[in-house]
């Protein structure tokens, strides 16, 4: 038993599952910056009188959410940069980090709309109806009066695409990112294959160390957050 | 909330804003052609609008040997793991509303632990953990993986799934079934999950559009699924057209998505706001019971001509019964009711 805590010591010695984490955890910091700020505008054109955005963001939000997100990574390497030679760095490993971080961020722009547009259906209609009866035309009552309500009211449905989000930064090794836990933890077991359960045991209990807590702070946030009506 | 907000964002618009979504509208279509005229200006300067390009996807052998196939593939490990998701889900929804601590915790930290889980690293496990493991009986390891992987994060949604419908149910089921005299799994089992199961019917068909989704990850364990055999498709068809491949299975993918995505909102539409509580058309059906006999009864009261008496609508539906003396359950047990006749000396 020692023998083997002392082989799995060695074996976490030789590689580095912190900076594999590390690695996801700053694809959802990217991903996430921008799906957030895809998603609100296209939240906004959702919802927006100009018939022809709400065209455009319906055939967004439907294309990119039932697309699998594999086919999106694999388009975007093998299509994009392959194929059409449109690149983020010279730097192969930097070039994958990007490609992966424009999947994964307009993957899940369509997750983002879909829960802020159930946070803008949360507020009340009287809201709106105020904001117009004292002048507001559409973008200022959005600004000022729907959507800080609406984001409020859509903490937890956003809470759960930032916890999707997170577990679908593994398929970031579909568009080649080899630093990423899904590919470090193939590599490991690949040449550890005695020692299979431990090593996907660690980074199982890894993501559910990521993910747990902050699936219990959002619903802690939007109980918090929740407009009371 | 009854009416979409997005209809009452804005006023009915006037003249003057008429015009200015009209301009709006120009801007968006010119917008959205310059974009499409980008996209187009970069696939023609990488030789992308070559016909033998795309010629590729109306060939019958590509269909034959690499699309079909493949998604034959998709849906065949989709299928099983559906199955084996509600399976899943029901044998741990159920745990963990046993009563019993030691079913309901490992139920639950089950279940947790692989809603937490990355499908893509339980498929990689499963994938290598078999290849290594000495499992030569089976053959196509891919699929084993994907399955597995689908199975166990899909299940345990559906575990929670059933959770919440049984919570959402009325009390009374469950008081009912307890006061026949049925334990709490037979109550749970005979009466409660089956009509959970019809409440989250939505739900479960919503899931199908994930598990059909992350089939796709079979591509990372070398299942030859839909995306692996258009990717194959595009890179030795000799033409270097995987972009133009891909693109096909995603219309694939989508298709078949969307069919599911209306079929959700179709039965989410006609279960809304349904409990144990059956439909007529469903309720003549079935042999009819106390329960069918009132509904129909009620929907019968129902279908009544409106009445032109304003009376009608301002009364109060529910009136209070009528004032009376408090009963007194153990006199009413013992006592014998009072003879109200004539010849009754107390009278």
């Amino acid at each position: 038993m020692g023998d083997f805590f002392g082989q799995f010591g060695e074996l976490l010695a030789k590689y580095d599952v912190l900076h594999a984490f590390w690695v996801n955890i700053e694809l959802t910091f990217w991903a996430g910056l921008i799906s957030l700020i895809l998603g609100t505008l296209v939240c906004l054109m959702r919802i927006s009188p100009v018939s022809s955005m709400r065209l455009a963001a319906t055939w967004f939000v439907n294309i990119f959410r039932d697309t699998p997100l594999t086919i999106i990574m694999v388009v975007l390497v093998l299509g994009v940069w392959t194929q059409l030679k449109i690149q983020f760095s010279n730097d192969l490993a930097t070039n994958f980090f990007w490609l992966a971080v424009a999947g994964l961020g307009l993957y899940h722009a369509s997750f983002v709309a879909e829960a802020i547009r159930s946070g803008v259906n949360t507020v009340p209609v009287g809201q709106a109806e105020a904001a117009r009866a004292i002048g507001l035309s559409f973008l200022p009552a959005a600004r000022m009066i729907i959507l800080p309500q609406a984001f409020r009211g859509a903490v937890a449905p956003l809470g759960n695409t930032l916890i999707a989000l997170i577990k679908n930064t593994t398929v970031a090794a579909a568009a080649g990112v080899a630093t990423e836990t899904s590919s470090l933890m193939k590599t490991m077991i690949e040449f550890n294959s005695s020692m299979v359960f431990a090593i996907f045991g660690t980074f199982a209990i890894g993501f559910v160390v990521i993910v747990v807590p902050v699936g219990l702070a959002t619903t802690a946030l939007s109980r918090k957050l929740a407009v009371p009506r | 909330m009854s009416a979409p907000v997005h209809t009452i964002l804005f006023d009915a618009p006037g003249p003057k804003a008429l015009r200015r979504i009209a301009l709006f509208n120009a801007a968006g279509t010119v917008a959205g052609l310059a974009l499409i005229g980008v996209v187009a200006w970069i696939f023609a300067i990488r030789g992308q609008f070559a016909p033998g390009k795309w010629l590729t996807l109306v060939q019958w052998d590509s269909w034959a040997y690499y699309f079909l196939p493949g998604l034959a593939s998709t849906l065949e490990a989709a299928a099983l793991a559906v199955i084996g998701s509600v399976v899943f889900g029901l044998v741990f929804g159920v745990g963990r509303l046993s009563q019993q601590r030691w079913i309901r915790w490992p139920s639950s930290i089950i279940v947790e632990f692989f809603r937490a889980v990355p499908v893509l690293l339980m498929m990689v496990f499963v994938y290598l953990y078999l290849g290594y493991g000495g499992f030569d009986q089976i053959t196509d390891k891919g699929f084993a993986a994907v399955v597995v992987g689908l199975v166990l994060y899909n299940g345990s949604v559906v575990a929670e799934l059933v959770r919440s419908g049984v919570h959402s149910l009325p009390r009374g089921q469950a008081e009912a079934a307890a006061a026949t005299g049925l334990t709490r799994l037979q109550s749970l089992i005979h009466i409660e999950v089956p009509q959970a199961l019809l409440a989250m019917l939505p739900a479960l068909v919503a899931q199908l559009v994930v598990v059909l989704k992350d089939s796709a990850l079979g591509y990372m364990v070398g299942y030859q699924e839909l995306l692996s055999g258009a990717k194959r498709l595009g890179t030795t068809s000799g033409q270097g057209n995987t972009i133009q491949t891909l693109l096909a299975a995603t219309i694939l993918f989508l298709a078949i998505n969307y069919g599911l995505s209306r079929l959700a909102d179709y039965l989410g539409r006609r279960l809304r706001g349904r409990g144990a509580r059956f439909t007529v058309a469903e309720a003549e059906e079935l042999p009819p019971s106390v329960s069918t006999v009132l509904e129909l009864a009620v929907t019968d009261a129902a279908a009544e001509p409106p009445s032109t008496d304003p009376a009608y609508y301002t009364r109060d539906p529910y009136p209070e019964p009528p004032e009376s003396e408090p009963r007194d359950p153990v006199r009413e047990m013992w006592v014998l009711p009072r003879r109200e006749t004539e010849d009754d000396p107390d009278v």
